[in-house]
């Protein structure tokens, strides 16, 4: 039985990459053959990008029995106050870091309501989703910004091909070709997928996460700093929508307060997917982001179809709701 | 100089005095019971040992070192553990993650796995335990174990004081017994033990020594052998217990509630039982032994597999709603998570079983009003909201429920569960009452004096079976809870 119990995790997500096997083999054969194109799957990997990296923040919070609905909002507060930093003259780097830092100091505020005021999450982030939509308005006079074209308006587009060899000979080729597989917002997410994941895992603020979504109670007898855990997840994860508003900056090249709209439900329903409790204690990084995967499938293969996207949303929506009731099942088995 | 010493430690919350001037002296290497009624001030003066609680006054020493626990951190640090009765470990982490939980061992910033999990499988030997595969959730392992878990956590971190509250009221006999050969290797180890229980039984087996609370003061310290049973009931309550349990001369009616062949889907496996107008039935037996399965099949929240139910002339299941309308009413042992809707009114909760489709307030209020007189509930008015009164009051209101309603069969499910003394009386003399007026009531109870001196037949539960009900002046305590353990 305890072997049984200990591969449940992987059960999970051994079932999640079926999943994404069944809805990819699908569209490979319906869909034009440019479908299953190593191309296409490096899109998909950088159409993917902006929700991956906002799940991972979004996994944290639904650990600690949280949830964030301002995600979309902060994401769109964020290519603003980048585009905006650009437009005004400064490099690049100190608009990199103002606007992942305007992230960030969305995750305190609601951290800080959530924790202080003891406002349940649900209601704090209902408010925020207002409250930095209309600010990422204001500060962008409800126009887009448009600044000059910097470098990081590539960090997730498409690697520009090889045009001279590299030096180095064999290997630095072959290095030079596996770097320029995917551009560095890939990358990004991917190192910072293996960090968040070890954090949670290995790390005693990572148990503490766990610890506190799973029985805040006895984690509060058993000494955890309950109120810094959570404010420091809200932190956490408001820089990692930080990075994902860069993504969309990079995406758009521009600033726009109105992008981004429904970006939260999307990032609960891949970590819903993933096999997250929203009562808090379960979830994987892993997971999450596999539910990611599975749903930019399904809309790069929708899209490819040319089904319209009533066709997509319904999929998804289904998707969510067979996804949890078969974990359900599960569970009651056990 | 004792190891722990509480001395002159008082608390209140609001107007009410939890703590006067209490005092509590515990030996290293002694097993101390803490003994009183639920609402004696037992929990908090523990809350207050933990750093969960800060005293209005007194002093705490350690070791002969003054000791002021801010938090539960700092407690825990000095070597105070809690056990508490409701498990305070995180089902989502492992063994070893919730035995070190709040004292990860670290290097370079990141959990050694190893040493945790060493020192915990060290803290499982010692306990004489080495069947727990201590990196599975704790959420996949029994209950008996968890508690063992618990206790782990306590000799892990080299506790030199461990607060058992309630330990044994989830376990199984079996498991009761790993759980006291546990508290003598606490105690060998020097460890000063406070050990908080209801059995008095148990009591009087492991402890050496104990402290007896009635509302908020000490009444005595005694050495365990030389007192009996019924003088420490009678140091808890304040007067001996005969007198507590009023019992008229009832007679039996017609059969209300037949009951034969009874399973559950896992619990029960085989009750039967005959139930009859004016008489009082108890049902004992060890917590999860089926006795609240039992009632909420009868009642139709829980599937039955098989057997016979009949109430009055109706025969079969059923669902809550045609129990209430054939005359039947449950009381669940859960007043907060399931009795009552505490945001709700006293009127509200006492008339919602029977509400004419269109709500008039005033109307519910002049019930309501009518009920909070003859059961003599505490409040401010029909429109409080339950959850601001008192457990005694609130259980109160829960049975004019049933009583507004008018049923003729009452399940009550642990009736005096939590609430003080006052009104437990309050409730004994209620049910001796109802049982004169012709109702036919069903009890099940933990608490064993208190259905030996209110029902007319016991049964005991044993593994979901129920036996034979024996009139109460055929059985004894000692009787049930021999059947009770299955022994």
């Amino acid at each position: 039985m305890i072997k049984l119990l200990k591969s449940s995790s992987i059960f999970n997500l051994a079932g999640l990459v079926i999943a994404w096997l069944l809805v990819f083999t699908f569209f490979a054969l319906k869909a034009p053959p440019a479908f299953h194109s190593i191309d296409n799957l490096e899109t998909m990997a950088r159409q993917g990008t902006i929700v991956s990296i906002a799940t991972l923040g979004m996994t944290c919070i639904i650990i600690t029995g949280g949830i964030d609905l301002s995600v979309g909002s902060v994401v769109a507060l964020v290519s603003v106050v980048i585009a905006a930093l650009s437009l005004a003259g400064y490099s690049p780097w100190i608009a990199l870091f103002g606007g992942v830092a305007a992230g960030g100091a969305c995750g305190v505020f609601n951290g800080l309501l959530i924790t202080r005021l003891k406002v349940v999450p649900f209601i704090v982030t209902l408010g925020t989703f207002l409250i930095v939509r209309g600010a990422a308005k204001w500060i962008a006079h409800e126009k887009t910004i448009n600044p000059p074209v910097n470098w990081l308006c590539d960090i997730i587009s498409r690697p520009a091909k090889q045009t001279e060899p590299a030096p180095g000979g064999f290997i630095g080729q072959g290095l030079y070709s596996f770097w320029h597989l995917f551009p560095i917002g890939v990358w990004l997410l991917l190192i910072l997928a293996v960090a968040v994941s070890l954090m949670l895992k290995r790390t005693r603020f990572g148990r503490h996460i766990v610890a506190v979504g799973s029985n805040e109670q006895a984690a509060r007898l058993c000494g955890i700093p309950v109120e810094r855990v959570k404010l420091m997840v809200y932190l956490l994860a408001g820089l990692l929508f930080g990075l994902s508003g860069l993504m969309t900056f990079s995406r758009l090249t521009l600033g726009d307060p109105t992008v981004a709209q429904g970006l939260e439900l999307d990032v609960i329903a891949a970590v819903v997917i993933g096999g997250a409790s929203l009562n808090g204690g379960q979830g994987s990084i892993l997971g999450s982001l596999l539910g990611a995967w599975i749903m930019t499938t399904i809309s790069a293969g929708c899209s490819m179809m040319g089904w319209d996207t009533w066709v997509e949303q319904m999929v998804t929506g289904a998707i969510i709701i067979i996804s949890v009731a078969i974990d359900r099942l599960r569970v009651r088995k056990d | 100089m004792p190891f722990l010493s509480m001395t002159g430690i008082c608390k209140h919350f609001g107007a009410t005095v939890a703590l006067d001037n209490v005092e509590l002296n515990v030996e290293s290497g002694e097993v101390h019971a803490l003994v009183g009624e639920n609402g004696s001030g037992k929990s908090t003066l523990m809350r207050i040992l933990s750093g969960a609680e800060t005293p209005d006054s007194g002093s705490i020493s350690l070791d002969g070192k003054p000791f002021v626990p801010g938090n539960p951190m700092h407690a825990r640090r000095a070597g105070i553990a809690m056990i508490y009765q409701e498990l305070s470990l995180c089902p989502d982490l492992s063994t070893a993650e919730n035995v070190l939980l709040g004292m990860e061992i670290q290097s370079f910033g990141v959990i050694d796995r190893k040493a945790t999990r060493k020192r915990t499988e060290d803290a499982l030997k010692l306990l004489g335990i080495s069947d727990v595969n201590v990196d599975v959730p704790v959420k996949f392992l029994p209950i008996a174990t968890r508690q063992l878990v618990e206790i782990a956590r306590a000799v892990a971190l080299d506790s030199r004081v461990v607060v058992l509250d309630e330990p044994t009221s989830s376990l199984t006999q079996a498991d009761v017994e790993k759980l006291f050969e546990v508290v003598q290797i606490l105690r060998k180890k020097g460890a000063a033990v406070i050990y908080i229980s209801h059995f008095l039984d148990e009591i009087k087996r492991i402890c050496d020594r104990m402290t007896v609370l009635r509302d908020g003061v000490n009444v005595g310290v005694r050495k365990v052998d030389e007192v009996d049973t019924d003088g420490i009931v009678a140091m808890m309550v304040g007067r001996r217990i005969d007198t507590i349990y009023p019992r008229s001369q009832r007679t039996q009616g017609e059969a209300l509630l037949d009951v034969s062949g009874l399973f559950g889907r896992t619990k029960p496996a085989n009750a039967s039982l005959q139930l009859h107008r004016g008489e009082v039935l108890g049902i004992a037996g060890l917590n999860g032994s089926g006795r609240t399965e039992m009632l909420r099949c009868i009642f139709g929240l829980d599937a039955v597999k098989s057997g016979k139910i009949k109430v009055g002339t109706y025969e079969g299941t059923a669902k809550p709603a045609e129990r209430w309308r054939e005359g039947v009413g449950m009381l669940s042992e859960d007043r907060k998570l399931e009795g009552l809707a505490l945001r709700m009114s006293i009127a509200d909760n006492m008339t919602i079983t029977k509400l004419s489709p269109l709500v008039s307030n005033a109307d519910q209020a002049v019930k309501a009003t009518e009920w909070i007189g003859k059961m003599g509930v505490k409040c401010q008015g029909p429109n409080q909201a339950v959850g601001e009164l008192s457990g005694g009051n609130q259980q109160k209101v829960a049975i004019a429920r049933l009583l507004f309603h008018g049923v003729d069969v009452m399940l009550l499910d642990e009736p005096t569960r939590g609430i003080d003394v006052g009104s437990k009386e309050q409730i004994y003399a209620l049910i001796d009452q109802l049982a004169l007026q012709g109702k036919a009531v069903l009890m099940v109870s933990s608490y064993l004096p208190e259905l030996l001196g209110v029902c007319d037949r016991i049964a005991v539960m044993h593994k979901g079976n129920l036996g034979k009900a024996l009139p109460v002046h055929e059985t004894n305590a000692e009787a049930i809870i021999r059947e009770a353990a299955g022994a």
